[in-house]
């Protein structure tokens, strides 16, 4: 490849220039190719959304009113079946991820802590063995296995399914994304400052809230947003593990994606469900927007401070 | 003395994972011991392999099988494809200045899978409609349902990918365009072998959750082809038979050999170097 021939200064230039270009038609392509590809993940959302002020049935049809709020306006009418039905879905799924993120972020954090310091090999192994468990396990297995489970103990001790279960269910789900969050804050931790609280006096619970704890806060908090996140996007171990017949009410215990399965099954989504899933995109969207704008901002400063 | 002597024998902090050991032994490894002792026993709770026998003689249940691979393996397969790329445009400092697009791939995530493959239901069988007076999820159900697939199961690929090519020393690159590699040859030489760890937990991430994602099959396909999945929620959730269960739990172990298997194949691919950390992103 290497020529012995030496370039004229034009050559060069024109060698250089030749480079621009190409680099610059690759940027152009490499753009068009990612802005198609989100343009596919955002287009089923937006197409959703459009419809979502259209009163027709039928997603993709205008009805004879054209466009229209009466989406919106019936699904903040609690009067309507509808309407109820979703709130209280997603009023569901929004506790069963709460109680279950709580419990799987006070256990799984112990339980990180508790692993970290074992002594016995053998013990520290079979547990990290078992919490990649869930992990690596299909999420159907592990939700039959529970199922079973249940099964079981409603046999021996008559005890039916209830939102317990479905809590447990969750977090079996998300327990092991906690320790894996807490484990490298662990590790990165000074282990001298535990020893030093205890020969200052302080006993083992003062040294672990105090000085364990709020080291690893940010792992803690992180499992805790990752058990959420993954708990409001479950489906399988939720329509294995929620309660058969709730005796309070005449309907099943239903979160937004079993009420999205159920309801699809038998025949379609109410109208409401459109203009629901267009808030829920708009929510997450600002949600988003904020973040940035937010991190971008703490960036800025940093630089500043950098700079002075 | 005595007390502190005590104190250093008795590990209080080790004893913290106490809950967390009893809580996944009850419902992590009791449950998986209650499959097993599901599939070899009748409903009467004698030893029995009639389970086995109606699972695997029936001509449908092979077919479902199939079904399940071929969907899986070519969620996967372009999954990859279309991940790659994005990956490496993304990990690109060039493009990608401050990782801002990474969110905007990820943020779909955020909203229920279950109403996303909805809104993507609609949207197809509103364009096929239009176009060809068709719904594709009535008329093609098969490419229905790896379309569902790869929608919902892109950013899970696009991740690992991503994190990997972070990791990527860009120094090689150039070195080797410097020494007279073309293109083409970087990448096979240089690009991928830098990336196959990425490219392995990618694949374990969209293989795995395709084979029970059974919501996806049902909904993309107007509920006319199945997964192993499907089949074994109809047994779960479906069926009054008494023996139903235990089918049902012998299927599940079949689904839990693939997984098996499918590690292993992993755990031989990445070596024993390679720290399973990583893999879970």
């Amino acid at each position: 490849m290497v020529k012995n021939t030496v370039l004229t200064p034009e050559q060069t230039n024109k060698a250089l220039k030749r480079k621009r270009i190409k680099s610059k038609v690759g940027k152009i392509f490499a753009m068009c190719f990612i802005y198609f590809v989100l343009l596919m993940l955002y287009a089923p959302l937006i197409y959703v959304t459009v419809y979502s002020f259209s009163s027709h049935k039928i997603t993709g049809l205008w009805g004879e009113d054209g466009f229209v709020l009466t989406n919106y306006i019936s699904l903040f009418n609690m009067n309507n079946i509808y309407s109820k039905e979703i709130w209280s879905a997603t009023l569901n799924t929004v506790l069963v991820a709460i109680t279950a993120g709580l419990f799987s972020t006070i256990i799984g954090t112990l339980g990180a802590i508790g692993i970290y310091y074992l002594r016995k090999k053998w013990l520290k192994n079979t547990l990290d063995f078992v919490t990649q468990i869930p992990v690596v396990n299909a999420e159907i297995v592990t939700a039959v296995s529970l199922c079973i489970l249940f099964v079981f103990i409603a046999k021996i001790f008559n005890i039916e399914r209830t939102f317990f279960t479905l809590v447990i269910g969750h977090v079996v789900l998300t327990i092991p994304y906690v320790i894996l969050s807490v484990q490298p804050k662990l590790e990165q931790m000074d282990p001298s400052l535990y020893e030093a609280a205890m020969d200052l006096g302080a006993t083992q619970t003062q040294s672990l809230f105090k000085v364990i704890i709020p080291d690893i806060i940010p792992g803690i908090l992180s499992g805790f947003m990752l058990s959420v996140t993954l708990s409001l996007d479950d489906f399988v171990i939720t329509a294995f593990t929620r309660p058969n017949d709730v005796s309070y009410s005449d309907i099943k215990f239903n979160t937004i994606s079993t009420y999205v399965d159920a309801k699809l099954a038998k025949g379609g989504l109410p109208n409401q469900f459109r203009s629901f899933t267009a808030i829920l995109f708009a929510v997450i969207l600002i949600v988003m927007i904020v973040m940035n704008i937010k991190s971008s901002l703490n960036n800025k400063k940093l630089i500043k401070k950098e700079t002075n | 003395m005595e007390a502190a002597l005590k104190r250093k024998r008795f590990n209080f902090r080790g004893s913290l994972c106490m809950p967390y050991g009893v809580f996944m032994a009850l419902f992590v490894v009791l449950p998986l011991v209650l499959i097993i002792y599901y599939a070899f026993t009748d409903a009467n709770g004698h030893f029995d392999l009639n389970n086995w026998k109606v699972v695997f003689q029936s001509v449908e249940n092979w077919k479902v099988i199939g079904t399940t691979f071929l969907i899986a393996f070519s969620t996967t397969i372009i999954c990859i494809l279309i991940a790659y790329p994005i990956a490496y445009i993304l990990s690109n400092k060039k493009f990608n200045k401050n990782a801002v697009l990474v969110y905007i791939f990820l943020l779909p995530m955020w909203i229920n899978f279950v109403i996303r493959t909805n809104a993507l239901k609609d949207l197809l069988n509103g364009i096929t409609d239009l176009l060809f007076n068709v719904k594709l999820t009535s008329t093609h159900p098969y490419i229905s349902i790896v379309i569902g697939m790869v929608y919902d199961y892109l950013p899970f690929a696009i991740l690992p990918l991503y994190n990997q090519m972070l990791k990527m020393d860009k120094n090689q690159i150039e070195a080797a365009s410097d020494l007279g590699a073309n293109p083409f040859q970087v990448f096979i030489k240089t690009i991928i072998p830098m990336t196959i760890p990425g490219i392995i937990s990618a694949c374990m991430m969209t293989f795995m959750p395709t084979m029970s994602s059974y919501v996806i099959a049902d909904k993309m396909s107007e509920n006319s082809k199945m997964i192993i999945g499907t089949l074994i929620q109809n047994y779960f959730l479906k069926s009054t038979d008494k023996i139903a269960m235990h089918v049902g739990a012998v299927l599940s172990l079949v689904m839990l050999t693939i997984v098996g298997v499918t590690l292993l194949i992993e755990k031989l691919l990445t070596g024993k170097n390679a720290s399973r950390k990583e893999g879970v992103w």
